[in-house]
């Protein structure tokens, strides 16, 4: 059995060929521009503008020597603004996929052996630039998830003013190393803008506090303390306060409160200002000077 | 839960989910809301040993039942330095970081059984088990 039907020597021919399929593709999408961009962004669906960069970075590329780095940086914005749209990376590659399609309709009325085997190659490199828009997309997609975390941790951890001189942080929902240190660098800076000389730190909102929970807000008090403020936790619901004493963590002389409520009426009375119910339901404030 | 294979605990948003998969767990299998946060804490704890000291590892999460009742059984288990005095590691207050030296102990107390096997320079495994009341 012969090892390879393909002689050797119809290499150089073949090589020459392929160039001039190439070329012929080349001559096809400039020539046939008008045709193939609306055709392009009929399937694509993606703005006609950034299409049409891409198509002129493709095909100063290709007078480069298929120099590519032009066109794939049009294609990375591409994928930016998708991502931003929420478009899914499969539409996104499909869009460039796209090109192929159009290209071919036009390939096919031209019909020549060269256009043919040209599209061949032309479809490989579109295959490829599809796969880098795709990955562009996942990276660019990632990048705006980690920026939107980011922004989260800050919308997360409102540090709010209850009473002149009294701050509060309501801590929400579960507590990593990060966002821990997010709130409580906010909370003494908070302390040092508004000259506040008390801080509660409300907990009512974090399902579980660990060793590390439990050390950042000793930190945090101990910091608060050498500023010259008063801070109170608030917040420990029953299942907390159990876990928080099995673990053996101690809060020592730390002032803590059940609710948010009377951490504030403990910090008003701190403060000299006592609040008395009426027989109507109604509270008054009465400010005594010290 | 079961059956799903070890999930990996190399960065600290691994530990939340840990936390997070355990709750789940925990409600499933009937935990009081008490002790539901007594094995997330515990949970938590071992999870964080395990990327703090050991560079990262892993925990399988196992609801198991025995004639009366349901519980979690949790599988931590790192190929980092390992323990050399376990004595000692489960004493209150003694760390080697700048921890507060309770979570090994800690965890012992939130749960109803634990064993930690440690082998110095192989890795360490901690088993615990909690079971719903
Ligand atoms: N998986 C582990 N691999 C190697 N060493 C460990 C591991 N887990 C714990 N240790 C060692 O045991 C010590 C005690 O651990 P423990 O969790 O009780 O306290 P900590 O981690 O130091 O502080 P805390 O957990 O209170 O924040 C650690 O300081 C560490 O030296
Ligand atoms: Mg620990």
């Amino acid at each position: 059995m012969p090892v390879s039907t393909v002689p050797f020597i119809q290499e150089p021919p073949l090589t020459v060929q392929a160039d001039a399929a190439r070329r012929r593709i080349e001559e096809l999408l400039r020539a046939e521009e008008e045709l193939i961009l609306p055709r392009w962004h009929a399937i694509a669906k993606a703005p006609a503008d950034e299409l049409r960069e891409i198509y002129l970075a493709l095909l100063s590329g290709f007078q480069e020597g298929e120099d590519l780095t032009e066109v794939r940086g049009a294609l990375a914005e591409l994928s930016r603004s998708r991502a931003r749209q929420g478009h899914t990376p499969s539409d996104t590659a499909r869009a460039v996929f796209g090109l192929k399609e159009a290209v071919y309709e036009t390939v096919e009325r031209d019909g020549t052996a060269e256009a043919l085997l040209g599209f061949t190659w032309f479809s490989r490199l579109i295959d490829d630039l599809g796969l880098f828009t795709f990955e562009s997309y996942a990276s660019a997609r990632e990048k705006i998830i980690l920026d939107q975390a980011e922004q989260l941790l800050e919308l997360s951890t409102p540090v709010v003013k209850l009473w002149d001189g009294i701050v509060a942080v309501p801590l929400v929902g579960t507590l990593d190393s990060a966002r821990t240190q997010v709130v409580m660098e906010k909370l003494l800076q908070t302390l040092v803008d508004n000259g506040a000389e008390h801080a509660v730190i409300d907990i009512t909102g974090v399902p579980a506090v660990d060793t590390q929970v439990a050390q950042h807000l000793l930190k945090t008090v101990f910091a608060a303390r050498l500023m010259g403020a008063e801070c109170v936790i608030s917040g420990i619901r029953p299942q907390i306060a159990h876990t928080i004493v099995t673990l053996g963590i101690e809060f020592g002389d730390i002032v803590t409160k059940a609710s948010l409520a009377d951490a504030l009426a403990y910090m008003l009375r701190r403060r000299g200002i006592e609040i008395s119910q009426a027989e109507r339901p109604r509270i008054a404030v009465r400010t005594e000077h010290r | 839960m079961t059956g799903d294979g070890p999930l990996p605990i190399v960065s600290n948003a691994d530990i939340v989910a840990v936390r997070q998969q355990v709750r789940t767990a925990a409600v499933e299998s009937g935990f009081s809301l008490i002790d539901q946060t007594k094995v997330v804490t515990a949970a938590s704890e071992l999870a964080r040993n395990a990327l703090v000291y050991a560079g990262g590892g892993q925990v399988r999460i196992e609801v198991v039942e025995n004639a009366r009742r349901r519980g979690l059984r949790l599988e931590f288990h790192d190929e980092g330095p390992g323990i050399p005095d376990v004595e000692q590691a489960l004493t209150d207050g003694w760390t080697t970081g700048s921890g507060l030296g309770l979570g090994l102990s800690g965890s012992r107390r939130l749960v109803d059984e634990f064993d930690l096997d440690s082998v110095p320079g192989k890795g360490t495994t901690v088993t615990v088990t909690k079971w719903a009341r």
